[in-house]
Order: structure tokens, then sequence, then C-alpha cells
């Protein structure tokens, strides 16, 4: 215990409040500061910066190899980032620097959860279980971490019973509470990317990271998605970062959007802005041959073989 | 209900009567061609005759013989085929048969375990008689033991350890050294042979972290070699491969199973017999194997076991939510090592000798055996595992009719590993998952309103 806490306040920064930077959400709960990650002679992400608004829905997109998931991983504590900071501000003011943090503190303490590009259930383990092992921390405190359980005292059972609750609470808003008892693994696709996201939200983020939550879904579970995701953000204290391929969902549900080429921020901005901007549309789409040079500029990417 | 049952037995007698007017036609068939064929090759032979030329004879029976040989064979290959097809088809009523089986296994081997020691002495005549059971009783009962606690690592948190009998050996060599040197007795160095055992599991634990798999296996394998190799080489320490022997006998809880008067039968009145002493370590052992089934059961429910479960289907899920993987792993080892040990000091009071003999890596791989044998992570399966595989050999030596067979330098004992390697072979084809491959949950939401 006494560990845990001491790293916990090596992580923690009282005294320096988040920098404002103009044109950005005016109350993060996520900055992300130069950062950038090289593997190897390889620049994943290029000195990125942007902020996460609260209980807002925040998408990273660009094109594929852009660094998206590489930025996921930085933040949800999977990668060590080569130079930057990355800031979690919980909503008291408390301030968790996450790429200090190791792996399972990112959650546990700063409370950031996330979902996975390919989905990573326990497919042995039933639907049901799968929930219960998100609510890890309070149900091991209950057990007296296991000492008081092995007892068989009650403050365990209730605790559970507590747990069973929520996680059947989850399962009726994402529609499989027929299936609670069925290994995560027999489900169909599009109910494990939901019970993904359910399980992610049983830990109690401040901030869900979703790995494209639309890949592989029909449209007309992508539309569920969205009436998912749009709960979270209005019911729960939690704000969203996702990467997505899907535009429809993108468009529709995101209150920010940044997208990165090639490591790089190239735009940052609401849905409407997005969608006119230029370089955005060169990312995506290509520029005829004549306005390589304007683009090129506008990008920044000066010094190349004109 | 009634009719619900009544339709697919009618339907699986139609299907059972179609098929045999075919497949008679067909082995006719077979049997036409078999004529025809048999006509020009079998059924003229030429013999040399009295004088000069051949003699042609004729084999009408042979021929005949053949076509019945090749009817019969083909009708039952025809039947055996068709036999197989429809047990595959109802393969999932038979998985479900072997949980239920289980269901009723489980409280059937419970009170024929808790009764054993009557039993034998019924069935044998005298407490005397059945010392071989209960001995045997004995054994199982640490195998079963040892397979539970290995469960713990292997079967629910997923680390493939090949070096499980090193705790063991340290449960072993902890009573034996305590109670030799400092005079402890038992009841103290029955726990501490489980702390010792739990220290090392983690001090086997810090460096595997980081390991999976077949690396994990490998190092495990090494750490109970190294175990073994410091107790033969040790010799100030631990005895060297002489092993430590007069290790003082269990006492009942204080009273010793002696004919003086201090003793267990003076004290309870009872007329002295050996036998107390096996049938009091019989229960000893039953009662360290239920705690070890129970505290497994226990830890599945709650969130320490339910995340050695999750860490065994996926380490980076369980990192994202926010499970530490090495205490994780760690008291996985821990607890696992624990009852390894608890075994050890039970073996050493049992032997009341203890040499680095027992621990070699075959009784490793037995115990693995039994774990992955009974279905990982089920209880049950692990226990049925364990009477098979440690009483099964002892069938071996009931054989002695088969000396009639095979001539007098005939053991059958000596084919035990040949048996053991075929019986893993079979276990690997027909049913890879173990005895008792079907997970039970943990948890399941019907008791929400418990």
């Amino acid at each position: 215990m006494t560990l845990a806490t001491g790293i916990n306040r090596l992580a923690t920064l009282q005294d320096e409040p988040p920098a404002a930077i103009p044109g950005g959400p005016a109350d993060p709960v996520l900055i992300v500061d130069h950062l950038t990650m090289r593997f190897g002679g390889l620049t994943a992400v290029n000195d990125l910066s942007f902020k996460v608004g609260r209980g807002d829905i925040t998408a990273l997109i660009g094109p594929n190899g852009a660094g998206k998931t590489t930025v996921f991983n930085c933040i949800t504590g999977f990668y060590k980032p080569s130079e930057g900071m990355i800031r979690l501000v919980q909503k008291g003011g408390e301030t968790y620097l996450l790429e200090r943090l190791p792996g399972h503190d990112v959650n546990r303490l700063a409370r950031v959860a996330r979902t996975f590009q390919n989905i990573r259930l326990f497919p042995r383990m039933t639907v049901l279980e799968n929930l219960l092992v998100a609510m890890h921390k309070p149900l091991m405190r209950a057990s007296g971490f296991s000492i008081l359980g092995i007892l068989g005292l009650p403050a365990y059972r209730s605790a559970e019973k507590a747990g069973i609750e929520k996680a059947a609470a989850w399962l009726d808003r994402i529609g499989l509470t027929a299936r609670a008892d069925d290994a995560a693994g027999d489900l169909p696709y599009g109910d494990q990317r939901r019970l993904e996201i359910a399980r992610a939200m049983c830990t109690d983020p401040v901030l869900l990271c979703l790995d494209e939550p639309a890949a592989g879904l029909n449209p007309r579970e992508s539309s569920e998605l969205n009436t998912l995701l749009r709960l979270i953000r209005d019911e729960y204290d939690t704000s969203v970062l996702l990467i997505e391929h899907d535009m429809s969902v993108v468009m529709q549900i995101s209150d920010r959007i940044v997208v990165l080429d090639y490591g790089i921020k190239i735009a940052d901005g609401t849905p409407d802005d997005i969608r006119t901007d230029t370089r955005v549309i060169a990312a995506y789409l290509g520029v005829d041959d004549e306005e390589v040079a304007a683009v090129e500029a506008e990008v920044g990417l000066t010094g190349t073989q004109a | 209900m009634a009719t619900g049952s009544t339709t697919p037995i009618a339907a699986t007698a139609r299907a059972e009567a179609s098929p045999l007017p075919g497949l008679i036609k067909d082995a006719g068939l077979f049997a036409l061609v078999t004529l025809g064929l048999c006509v020009p090759i079998v059924s003229y032979r030429t013999d040399l005759g009295q004088g000069i030329g051949l003699v042609i004879t004729t084999r009408w029976g042979t021929v005949l013989a053949l076509c019945a040989a090749i009817f019969v064979l083909r009708l039952v290959q025809q039947l055996y085929l068709t036999g197989r097809a429809r047990r595959r088809a109802a393969r999932a009523p038979v998985v479900e048969g072997a949980s239920r089986l289980a269901a009723i296994l489980a409280p059937i081997t419970l009170v024929i375990a808790l009764t054993l020691p009557l039993l034998a002495t019924l069935l044998t005549g005298s407490l005397g008689e059945g010392r071989y059971w209960i001995d045997l009783g004995i054994l199982i009962l640490t195998y079963v033991m040892l397979g539970w606690g290995l469960n713990i690592v292997v079967g629910l948190a997923g680390l493939l350890d090949l070096g499980y009998v090193a705790f063991y050996a340290v449960g072993a060599y902890s009573y034996a050294l305590l109670s030799t040197v400092f005079g402890l007795s038992f009841w103290i160095c029955l726990p501490l042979a489980g702390l010792f055992a739990a220290a090392f599991g983690v001090l086997l634990g810090f460096p595997v972290l980081r390991l999976r798999g077949d690396y994990l296996a490998i190092v495990t394998l090494a750490f109970g070699e190294i175990i073994r190799l410091v107790l033969i080489n040790w010799t100030d320490f631990s005895g060297g491969a002489a092993g430590i022997s007069s290790i003082p006998r269990v006492s009942f809880f204080g009273l010793p199973f002696t004919a003086g008067e201090n003793g267990f039968a003076a004290t309870f009145g009872l007329s002295f017999n050996a036998m107390h002493r096996l049938v009091f370590l019989y229960y000893l052992i039953l009662v360290l194997a239920l705690v070890t089934n129970l505290v497994t059961l226990r830890m599945r429910r709650l969130p320490l076991g339910r995340a050695w479960e999750a860490l065994r289907e996926d380490e980076i899920a369980c990192r994202s939510l926010g499970i530490d993987t090495t205490i994780t792993k760690l008291t996985a080892f821990a607890l696992g090592a624990m009852f390894a040990g608890f075994a050890g000091s039970f073996f050493a009071v049992r032997q009341a000798f203890v040499s680095p003999e027992s621990f070699n890596f075959l009784e490793s791989a037995i115990i693995l055996a039994i774990v992955v044998l009974g279905g990982m992570g089920s209880q049950i399966g692990v226990a049925i595992a364990a009477i098979v595989m440690i009483g099964g050999p002892e069938l071996l030596r009931n054989l002695g009719f088969l000396k009639a067979v095979f001539g007098e330098g005939f053991d059958p004992n000596e084919y035990r590993l040949l048996l053991f390697g075929l019986a893993m072979v079979a276990m690997m084809v027909f049913r890879p998952r173990g005895l008792i491959s079907e997970r039970t949950p943990s948890v399941t939401i019907a008791e929400r309103g418990r």
C-alpha cells in the first residue's frame, strides 16, 4: 500500500495547473503535450499536442498508419513515449502524469479505460465474469485482498452482489442480459464489441479510449453504438476519446476531431471545421498535381523535393 | 415433455431401421465382385498329374468362403461407419453427459474417500488387512492434493510450471530439518513448511514474470532441477543423496501413536494398534486435500481468482483493466507452492525419511499429467485423473494371470510407463481438453436475487 501511494504521489503534480492552449477545450480532461514516439528510426508520432475536453466525445482520425493507435498505447501506458507529457486531470483537479505510471495504474489510479482494435475479451469466461473482472479494484478491497474473502465474511458477499447488480445494469444497457452466462468468445462480433465497451465502463473511467469501436459493425449496429456512446457521455462522468474510420460515426457524435497524418497533427476542431479543412481532404483523398505545392506549403512540408 | 422425448427416439429408430437393407445390398454387391474376381483366380487350380500333364482341380468351397468373408467384413465395416457418424451427430449430448457424470461422481468419490478406512476394514476383514488399501488411499490423496495445488498455477492462472515438485521438496525438507534439528513438532512445522514453499514460489515467480508459455516452462523445469541438485550436493545442510532419516512421526495433536501409557490408544482407552497412526495419516491428508479444494473453489469466486483466470485468457486486457499482473502471478505461484509445501511436509512425516530421489522430474511430470488429463481448471477431473494415474498402475500388480500368457519372466509392472504413455496419447486424441473439459462459471446471473 505505502509503495503504491508513494508512486501515486510521484506521479501527481499538484503545483502546475493545466495551461490553456488557445482554441482548445476550456476544461480538458486529457492534455497531450509534445508527444513523440520513436521505434528505432521510425517516428510514429511526432510532436503531437492536443486536448480532450471534459464531457466531450473526441475523435482521433487519420489515414492508415497515421499513428493513432500508437497515441492510444502511449496514453494507456502500453508504450512509454520517447518525449512529451500526457496529463490526466480529474474533476477535483488532481493531475496524473500518465507516461510515468506503471501500465495497470493508468486504469487503477488515473482511471483511463480502453478497448482494443482487435477485441480482447476473456473468451472462455462468461459475459458476466468479464464484467466482474473489470471491477477488480473495489471487489479486491471488499474481499480484504482475498484474506477476508477466503473466510467467507459477509462483507465480500454484499460487495459481490452489488458488483453483479452493476454488471446486470450494463448488460441491460447493451442488450446482453439473455447471454450473461455464455462464454464471451461465443458471442457474435458486434456483441463482443459492445461487451468490451461495457467492460471498460465497469472500471468507472474518467476517460474512455475506444480503438475503432465501429470496425466490422453493420449500419444498424453502428447507430446503436452511437446511441451507447452518447449515453456514456451524457449519463456518466466519462469523456470519450475514440479512433474511428467510420465517418458516419465520427461526424455524428464527435464534439471535437483531431486529425493525424504521418504522426503529425494536421487539424483539430469541430466536425464542421474538419469537413471543410483542405489539409484533411488532401490527406484522405489526395490532391491534383498542380495543387501539391500549395498544400505542402500549407501543411509545412517545406524542403521536400520540388 | 413426453411427446418431446418420444419423437426423437422414433426418428432414431427409423434411421436405424432404414439403412440395413441398403447395407446388405451393398455388401452383396461386394461379394458378387469378389466372386467375379475369384472365378478366374481362385476357383481353378492346376496340379501336377500322375503322369505327364496338369490336372485341374476346382476349389468352389474356398471361393464361397472368400465371398462370405468379404460380405461379412463389408457389412461390419459399414455398420461401424454409420454408427460412428451417428455418434458424431450426437456428440453434444455426450459432452453434457460428461458434466452430469462429474456432478454424480463428485459426491460418490467424496463419500468413498471419507469412509475408506471403514470400507477397507469391512471388505478385508480387519484393520491390519486393510493396510494396503489405506496406504494406496494416502498415496492417491497426496497426488490429488498436489494436482489441485498445481491446478491453481496451471489450470487457473495458465502458467505452465514444470518444476512443481521443487515446492513439494521444500515442504518435505522444511519439516525434516525443523523437526530433526530444532525438534519442532509436526503441527508447528506444517504451516511453516507451507510458508517456506510459498516464499520459494515468490522467489521463482519474480524472474519469470515476463515469461510465458515455452520459456516459462523451461525456467520452471530448471528451477525444479536446481532445488534437487542443491539438496544432493549441499551435504552439510540436507544430508546429500543419503537424505534425512528418522524424522519424528506424527502425533495425535501431541499424543504419540505408541503403546505406552501416554500414547493415543491408552488415553482413549483403546487397545494399541499400529494402524491407528495410518488411519490418522489418511484423514490428515484427506483434510489437507479438501482444504486445498475448498480454498481453490473459494478463490475462483474472489476477485483475485477471477484475475488469475483473466490472466490466463488475456494478459494485456488485464492490464488495461487495472489488474496488477505482477501481484496476480506471484500470488498464484505462492498459493500453489504453499499447498505443495503442505503436501511435502505430510510426505516427510509419513515416510519418516526424505531424500532427493523422491523429487525428480518424473514427479513433476506425473502431477502435471494429472492436471492436464483431468481437464485444466476442473477440480473433480483432477481428482479422477489422480485416481486413474496413481491407482491404475496398482492394478498391474494384480495381473498375475498374464504370466501364464506371456511366460514366467513377464512382469506387468515393467510396462507401467509404456501404458502411461499410451493412455496419454489416447487421451490427447479423444479428449484433448481433459476428462472434464467444461468450465463451470464462477458466478451466474441467476444468483442476482440471492
